[in-house]
């Protein structure tokens, strides 16, 4: 890994000044940047650590009832205290292992993107809002394709906002090797329609699967999805599993996470 | 170079580190805590494993200057000042916990925040906890079996010796 100048502020308007400076890079649990930048993949000048940024720690509850978790809070924190929405929790407390849930951060999930990654999937079933030191972001409009998001250049997300849905599973195919998702799928069950959400399964990265939301919006059960059928196209084809493997589990982890609710 | 200090195993230290000093890095470099070990290098095998204010951490995945303040935990700082081994680590004895022993002080700092939280787990709790935690020698029954002797729960059922 090359060397950098280490600086951890505890504002986020620090945060945000800090990371002006060009090649700066925000650092939250390091779980993926490190290994990143120990293949010299990633260089930066300069790492701005996330970490004591107080403001940016723990879970409450919003005024409209929403769960909202602090950008810079481990898998760990979200997994004992997002009790209000058990789902989310549950996706937090299997994402890879301990060690890496005390410091892995659902910012650093979301910022990252990684197309096998569990957070991206509850976020975009639950229509979760982005929020960042300059704005608010819809999931809908945040997750442009694998490894990549809306966010610019030195912006920081500080909170992730959560409605808390009447019903909601999570189910992730494990890759028993990198203990990432060889497919996750994620429904969430609103007053005004369900919500699918599937990672690990495109080569665009997360997805929402708009055909199982309609017949689940109409029927609630696992059954409402017999007739659907996904196709293999523009799904990740390795040696893991094949792009028709992938989308033959996006049916079977949806019928399962639907039977689950 | 930036200063920093920590307390490790209850002592006070302090040392110059550059930004990218891993803390297992100066652990084992600068403060000669060769007990814990690296593996991979990668985050993936838990040899490295120690407690950072009271939870396990992979050193080989955090900063040093991260754990500037902190409280730290090595595999040094579980046996008795007087050599004697404590709960975890006689079981890990008794039981055959381990083999080459190379894996061995991420598992006892790992069994020791499982057991922290979950003073009886069952054996799958111990599974579930030990996915970071890869054991070279595959001796996963009788790592199993170590941990589940040191919370004084009964092992006589427990499969493979
Ligand atoms: C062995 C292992 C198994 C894993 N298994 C899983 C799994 O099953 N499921 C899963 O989803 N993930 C898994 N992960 C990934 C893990 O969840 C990471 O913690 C996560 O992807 C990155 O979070 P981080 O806080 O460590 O971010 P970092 O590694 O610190 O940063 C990642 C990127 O995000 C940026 N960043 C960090 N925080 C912010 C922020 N608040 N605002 C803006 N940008 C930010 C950084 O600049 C960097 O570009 C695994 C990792 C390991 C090592
Ligand atoms: S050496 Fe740290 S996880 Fe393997
Ligand atoms: S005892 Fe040899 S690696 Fe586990």
């Amino acid at each position: 890994m090359y060397n950098f100048d280490f600086e951890k502020p505890s504002t986020i308007a620090d945060a945000v000044a800090a990371l002006a400076t060009e090649d700066a890079q925000a650092l939250g649990g390091g779980q993926t940047l490190l290994p990143t930048m120990k293949q010299r993949l990633a260089s930066p000048s300069k790492i701005v650590s996330l970490s004591g940024i107080s403001e940016m720690q723990g879970v409450c509850k919003g005024d409209d009832g929403s769960v909202c978790i602090g950008g810079a809070t481990t898998h760990a924190t979200v997994a004992a205290s997002a009790s209000e929405y058990p789902a989310l929790a549950a996706l937090a407390s299997n994402i890879g292992d301990p060690a890496v849930r005390n410091r892995g951060t659902i910012g650093g999930s979301l910022a990252n993107n990684d197309p096998a990654a569990c957070y991206p999937s509850a976020a975009l079933a639950s229509g979760a809002t982005i929020v960042t030191n300059a704005r608010q972001i819809a999931a809908d409009d945040y997750f442009q394709g694998m490894f990549t998001t809306a966010l610019n250049e030195g912006e920081i997300i500080t909170e992730v906002r959560f409605p808390v849905p009447e019903a909601a599973n999570y189910q992730k195919f494990e890759q028993p090797a990198s203990r990432f998702a060889m497919v996750g799928v994620f429904v969430a069950k609103y007053a005004d329609g369900v919500r699918v959400a599937v990672t690990g399964a495109s080569e665009e990265g997360v997805f929402r699967w708009t055909e199982a939301e309609a017949a689940l919006s109409a029927d609630f059960s696992a059954h409402a999805l017999e007739g659907l059928s996904v196709s293999g196209e523009g799904m990740i084809n390795d040696l893991h599993g094949s792009g028709e493997y992938r989308a033959h589990l996006v049916k079977v982890l949806t019928k399962r996470a639907v039977a689950a609710c | 170079m930036t200063n920093i200090s920590m307390t490790v195993n209850g002592k006070t230290v302090s040392g110059e580190v550059e930004g990218r000093t891993l803390l297992v890095d100066f652990l084992r470099n600068d403060l000669r805590l060769t007990g814990t070990h690296v593996g991979c290098d990668t985050s993936q095998c838990g040899a490295c494993t120690v407690h950072v204010d009271g939870v396990a951490v992979k050193s080989c995945t955090m900063l040093a200057a991260e754990a500037d303040g902190a409280d730290v935990a090595t595999i040094e700082g579980q046996a008795g000042a007087d050599g004697s081994l404590n709960t975890i680590q006689a079981a890990f004895q008794e039981h055959h916990g381990l083999q080459c022993g190379f894996c061995t002080p991420g598992m006892v700092m790992a069994a020791a925040d499982l057991l922290k939280n979950n003073p009886k787990p069952t054996e799958a709790e111990i599974r579930h906890h030990l996915e970071g935690n890869i054991c070279r020698c595959t001796g996963y029954h009788n790592i199993v079996k170590s941990i589940m002797a040191a919370s004084g729960q009964d092992v006589s059922q427990l499969a493979a010796e």
